[in-house]
């Protein structure tokens, strides 16, 4: 009994040490540029005035929370999150279900299939706004003229749709990696066996696959979050935010403040707000990760 | 049998059909790079003879070698200094946990969620002070913190899953805390320890908005390189194309050579 209780003292000492590189540094690194960034939320501080900055209280909140762009960004925000994860959830799990099938090339396929993760934001869009959804000379274009179907211009008619798929695509395939190396794992006596009492394919899969992925899916959702809700470079290179605010998510509002209306204050107080809003969606991915962590 | 064959030739269809969707922008990529500027924008085509002019065309005005070394270096140095901080903090996660350890795990993640353009301007100004602007150690520093959590979690998960009888028996040897983790821990989880590090080194290598602000030639990496074709001037197809090949083959390369383990590090969990 003793040595336990003093084991577990010893432990929670050397526990604190272990972790103590980690925690200062992402302390510093959260609480020294959050601090900063606080500090000049409050400020009337842009870069275009010098001299000119003096303390505004609650001035710049005000402002943006007033702001219609605010409320558009946020929306955008949450769309482009909720459709980029059912799609890749959707689509990763169906698509680990097909590659786990025996097939010949299995193996290329696979390695070729997760290859858009591998891609840089920037390349991808790029490809993507000048090669693929081109109005003009795209492929995408070229592919509707075949079935006699005039050109879309992705860009103006569908600004948003056109980010989603983007988005989607460099993550359906990471989506994809995750599932289906927890597939492999699923047990092949448990699938027979239902197979034996008569289970079809798709009981089989809503009752024994889908439960197995459960644990997985949950990764899934976690890691692709905290990337989502910070996207930026998709829509810095093809619509910088546009036509009007339809693409413009809290990530690039804050980057159209404080870059190009060198508003520091504004684009602070919009910083403090996305962190709020991260925190919000955090709390809810606390609930499910504390699930994930107990099991 | 026959019906066996069947399945098997439908399911190589339909799935073949599928990947060649999904990569086909980067096939399309790599094919356009290969193309002249006309070839480029005329209707789309398999069949044309291949020219290596555009390469040469966006060699002759950035030198890649020298953006491609840097992303190297980054990556590899943020990837290793990250493991070295994060690997004693998860070991004492997974085996020491206390009351508060997933309160600081949760708290370590919601870092993540940060906008990075919301603490731009104090970073920027910061890094101006102590002269870490447009160098590769200010990189490295910045994409350390963005991955640790990440890198934090993904170690704690592959940890939790380690018989702790292993550590035990070798405490009971007399193991110290560095000799547990550095021969037991560490070759125990080796897989997920490689793939948790080729995760972040795709992570670094693709990291776009730091690299893009706080560098301007001497550490500029190759997201760099790729942005500065990106401007109106240099908008042509195919020297576009062959810049982001060259952009992403190493990365491309990396991630299919390294499939299998990171494949094997992630099941590593669930594998008993």
């Amino acid at each position: 009994m003793r040595t336990r209780a003093s084991g577990r003292t010893v432990g929670g000492l050397r526990s604190l040490s272990l972790q103590a590189p980690a925690v200062t540094l992402l302390l510093i690194w959260m609480a020294v540029p959050l601090g900063m960034t606080v500090w000049f939320s409050l400020q009337r501080y842009n870069l275009m005035m010098p001299g000119m900055e003096q303390f505004a209280g609650l001035e710049n909140y005000h402002y943006l929370l007033t702001d219609p762009a605010l409320w558009r960004a946020m929306a955008n925000t949450l769309i482009l999150v909720a459709s980029v994860l059912a799609i890749s959830v959707v689509g990763g799990t169906l698509l680990a279900v097909l590659y786990q099938q025996e097939f010949f090339g299995r193996g290329i396929a696979r390695v070729l299939a997760i290859s858009p993760f591998f891609i840089m934001p920037t390349v991808s869009a790029l490809i993507w706004q000048n090669m693929m959804m081109h109005p003009v000379n795209g492929v995408l274009a070229w592919l509707l003229g075949l079935f006699g179907l005039p050109a879309i211009d992705w860009f103006s008619s569908y600004p948003l749709l056109s980010i989603i798929i983007i988005v989607a695509w460099q993550w359906l395939p990471f989506a994809l990696l995750i599932l289906l190396t927890a597939i492999q794992s699923l047990d092949d006596d448990q699938v027979e066996a239902a197979r034996m009492d008569g289970a079809g394919p798709l009981a089989i899969f809503w009752h024994i696959t889908l439960p197995h992925l459960k644990r997985a899916i949950g990764v899934v959702v976690m890691i692709q979050m905290i990337f989502l809700l910070t996207v930026f470079a998709e829509i810095f290179v093809t619509t910088s935010g546009g036509p009007g605010l339809a693409t413009t998510n809290l990530a690039y509002l804050i980057y159209l403040r404080a870059l190009l209306e060198f508003d520091v204050g504004g684009a602070s107080a919009g910083g403090v707000i996305a962190i709020v809003l991260a925190n919000i969606v955090a709390i809810f991915l606390v609930r499910m990760v504390a699930k994930n962590l107990a099991s | 049998m026959q019906s066996a064959l069947i399945k098997r030739l439908g399911l190589t269809l339909l799935a073949w059909t599928l990947t060649l969707v999904i990569c086909f922008p980067i096939v399309w990529m790599v094919l356009t790079g290969f193309k002249t500027e006309t070839q480029a924008i005329a209707s789309p085509t398999l069949f044309f003879t291949p020219t290596l002019e555009s390469y040469a065309a966006v060699q002759g005005r950035a030198d890649y070698v020298k953006f491609a070394l840097n992303s190297v270096y980054i990556s590899l140095g943020a990837t290793f200094l990250a493991l070295a901080i994060a690997i004693p903090s998860a070991y004492a996660m997974a085996f020491l946990p206390t009351k508060r350890t997933k309160g600081t795990l949760l708290w370590m993640l919601s870092t993540k969620m940060l906008p990075p353009v919301g603490v731009l301007v104090p970073i920027y100004l910061i890094f101006r002070d102590l002269g870490l602007l447009d160098t590769r150690t200010g990189l490295i520093v910045i994409y350390t913190l963005m991955n640790l959590p990440i890198i934090i979690w993904m170690l704690y998960t592959f940890f939790k899953d380690v018989p702790k009888d292993i550590l035990e028996a070798g405490r009971m040897d007399g193991a110290s805390t560095l000799h547990e983790v550095c021969y037991l821990l560490i070759p125990l989880t080796l897989p997920g320890i490689a793939s948790t590090g080729l995760l972040s080194v795709i992570l670094s290598w693709n990291e776009a908005f730091w690299s893009l602000n706080l560098t301007s030639s001497q550490a500029a990496p190759l997201t760099a390189y790729i942005a500065s074709f990106s401007s109106p001037e240099g908008l042509f197809w195919a020297k576009l194309s062959a810049a982001s090949t060259m952009a992403v083959a190493p990365i491309l390369i990396f991630g299919w050579l390294t499939q299998k383990q990171m494949v094997r590090g992630l099941t590593f969990g669930a594998v008993k």
